[in-house]
């Protein structure tokens, strides 16, 4: 199960890409967010049609695809980053069909074998993931569910069954970087606060320190990827070779920092 | 209705809703408005005026006499859905969904398409009905259709250029679902085949089952009689569930035909069926072909209404329960039956409908004259002259030993 930060702050919550651009960069791409102050890591899994994603994680995952890389690695990459030092909890972000195709139990027994903290599977709403979450709490994981601008009635059935934390789309959309954040999305929060008994987070589209600041007082945390993967992509060939892998690293982990500087000022 | 798809919308395991909490309230509304539109008299009664006064309906059902003397077997019948407005079944299925959509005040569409027909089909009853139609579109397929997407352009729509994945209908159909995401407000996703998560499927098949109907009266009033074979081609299978419905109950074969392309045994087809496995795909539960990871296979076949790594749930359904065949027919096979169905008949089939054809050629051949095969001739073969021609230039003709 998910333990979450005692201290009374938002969480920074990341999000990359398992074996982009290579799996052994993921394992100190890792380090460096934690160092960044990272709460929680979100691993995503590649997958060759990401419906809720947007360009940036599509590349990336066409990249770690190329490295082979699968369910099972992924999970595998977990006690690479606990060797290397990774603390934190780490959370499994995968498409249904990869989990169907390892099978549940084994992906559950997999997960919980290589101490996975969470599992959260986009395309696999409410009414389809009874039997999923069932099956994630005997194995002690945290199945983490969204809810988003649409969910409007559904939101407190969704929030009722919420483990480690409710995850919140922003906006209407795929994942990716957006300029500007919708007016609603902070009543939204609000609303879905007054029904979750769990920390609420925030993500889809926050890709700038700006939006970071003028979230922090609303949520328990704020989700990143786009902005970092697309970092990633940038500085793909930098950390591909070992002479120039460790400044690279340093200034992904700088410019994950400058973007959660909001949250340090607390 | 039948007990298929339950309340959640699965074929007995196939089907559902795998699809981002996003699209959830769409799809509520959509099922909402679908139960009642398929109960409401004038509902019903405005699609059938439509189908019939500006498609054309009811297409003609057609004795292929020359061909029955050719293989001096079972008598072959076609259902010819080639006659519809803009040449193929995808208006009806078009029609019947723009009559929702107006009806739930939408007035924007998004269609995905492989070959141009389903776009082509979107776009024509957008124009009818005084809606904007935006049309995703592989930009492989864009290339070699060329003529479809100046179709599309010419009767209003606009047609985007999908350029992730391997630029062809998976990913067309994934950008329409990206697309439909953030415009879900006020927008209406209007899919093209028997796929997608519920309740495409059921609402594709209620729209398309009139095929089906037809051809069975037809064909009662023709020959005192129900059909010993039924056969059409299946990619997502719309024309395939539209043709098979009202016979379900009855004791007639049912054989659908998938794209072998280069052969099964190679990396080069579209069986779904026949090669896949289970799992999910454009938020459905189905067969697929995919890897061990459950990363989708990209498929092949020269049909590009066939060209589809997943097939309709129903259709999954209908597999594991025996009660339809389901067969495979290879890129030479279909051009073969497509060349000797144009020198003696008269019709030049689409490709797609080649595949039918040329399974019903196989089984005709093999039953008494007593027996008759109906086949869906579900579209007509004008968009892929060119392809026939590079085909046919390429050297490749083959014998017609196959029919």
């Amino acid at each position: 199960m998910l333990k979450l930060p005692t201290a009374n702050k938002t969480m920074f919550i990341p999000f990359i890409v398992a074996g982009d651009p290579h799996p052994s960069v993921t394992v100190e791409l890792a380090l460096a967010l934690q160092n960044a102050g990272a709460s929680i890591l979100e691993l995503g899994v590649p997958y060759s049609d990401p419906l809720a994603d947007g360009p940036i994680i599509q590349r990336a995952a066409q990249r770690a695809l190329k490295h082979d890389m699968t369910l099972k690695k992924a999970i595998e990459l977990v006690p690479l980053m606990r060797k290397r030092g990774v603390q934190i909890p780490i959370i499994i972000f995968t498409y249904y069909n990869p989990v169907l195709q390892l099978g549940e139990e084994y992906f559950f027994a997999l997960a919980q074998k290589n101490n996975v903290d969470g599992v959260l599977i986009p395309d696999l709403p409410f009414e389809e993931s009874g039997h999923i979450r069932q099956l994630s709490a005997q194995s002690g994981l945290s199945f983490i569910s969204l809810v988003a601008p649409t969910s409007k009635k559904r939101i407190e059935k969704i929030a009722s069954q919420a483990q480690g934390f409710l995850y919140c789309v922003s906006s209407l959309g795929v994942t990716g970087i957006r300029d500007k954040l919708p007016n609603e999305l902070y009543e939204f929060l609000e609303e879905v606060k007054t029904h979750s008994s769990v920390p609420v987070v925030v993500g889809f589209g926050i890709s700038r320190s700006e939006q970071v600041q003028a979230l922090k007082e609303h949520c328990d945390g704020i989700v990143i990827g786009s902005a970092l993967v697309q970092k990633i992509e940038q500085l793909a060939d930098c950390l591909l070779q070992e002479k120039t892998r460790k400044d690279a690293l340093i200034q992904f982990q700088q410019y994950a920092q400058s973007l959660v500087e909001p949250l340090k000022r607390e | 209705m039948r007990a298929v798809p339950d309340e959640r919308g699965r074929f007995g395991d196939f089907g559902g809703k795998f699809v981002p909490e996003t699209l959830m309230l769409p799809l509520e509304e959509i099922e909402r408005e679908l139960t009642k539109a398929l109960a409401d008299e004038r509902f019903m009664n405005e699609y059938l005026q439509v189908l019939r006064e500006y498609s054309g309906r009811p297409t003609a059902l057609t004795f292929a006499k020359n061909l029955t003397e050719t293989f001096n077997g079972a008598k072959i019948y076609f259902k010819r859905e080639d006659l519809n407005h803009t040449g193929a079944h995808k208006i009806n299925n078009a029609i019947g969904q723009a009559l929702l959509a107006k009806r739930m005040g939408k007035k924007k569409i998004i269609a995905e398409t492989g070959a141009g027909q389903h776009g082509v089909a979107a776009a024509t009853v957008a124009a009818r009905f005084g809606m904007e139609c935006i049309v995703f579109m592989g930009e492989e397929d864009v290339k070699r259709q060329e003529l479809n997407v100046f179709r599309m352009k010419l009767l209003g729509a606009e047609v985007v250029s999908v350029a992730s994945g391997n630029k062809t209908l998976k990913d067309a159909t994934n950008e329409a679902i990206r697309y439909w995401v953030q415009h879900c407000d006020d927008h209406y996703y209007m899919i093209g085949s028997v796929v997608g998560p519920h309740p495409y499927p059921l609402m594709v098949r209620e729209f398309q089952k009139i095929i089906g109907e037809e051809a069975k009266r037809q064909f009662l009033e023709r020959e005192g009689k129900l059909p010993d074979v039924v056969v059409a081609c299946v990619g997502g299978g719309s024309n395939a569930i539209g043709m098979f419905y009202p016979f379900l109950e009855d004791d007639v074969v049912l054989v659908g035909v998938e794209a072998a392309g280069k052969g099964i045994d190679t990396s080069y087809h579209a069986a779904t069926i026949t090669k896949g496995t289970k799992g999910v795909i454009h938020g459905s539960l189905t067969y697929l072909l995919q890897d061990e990871h459950g990363q989708i296979v990209e498929p092949y076949s020269i049909s590009a209404g066939l060209d589809y790594p997943g097939v309709g749930p129903e259709h999954a359904y209908l597999a594991s329960t025996g009660r339809v065949q389901y067969e495979s027919i290879t890129d030479d096979e279909a051009l073969a039956a497509l060349q000797l169905t144009a020198q003696a008949e008269g019709i030049i089939p689409a490709i797609e409908s080649a595949h039918a054809l040329a399974k019903a050629f196989q089984i005709a051949k093999e039953q008494p004259k007593e027996a008759a095969v109906l086949v869906c001739l579900s579209g007509r073969g004008d968009k892929d002259v060119q392809t026939v021609m590079n085909y046919l230039q390429g050297g490749e003709r083959v014998e017609v030993t196959n029919c």
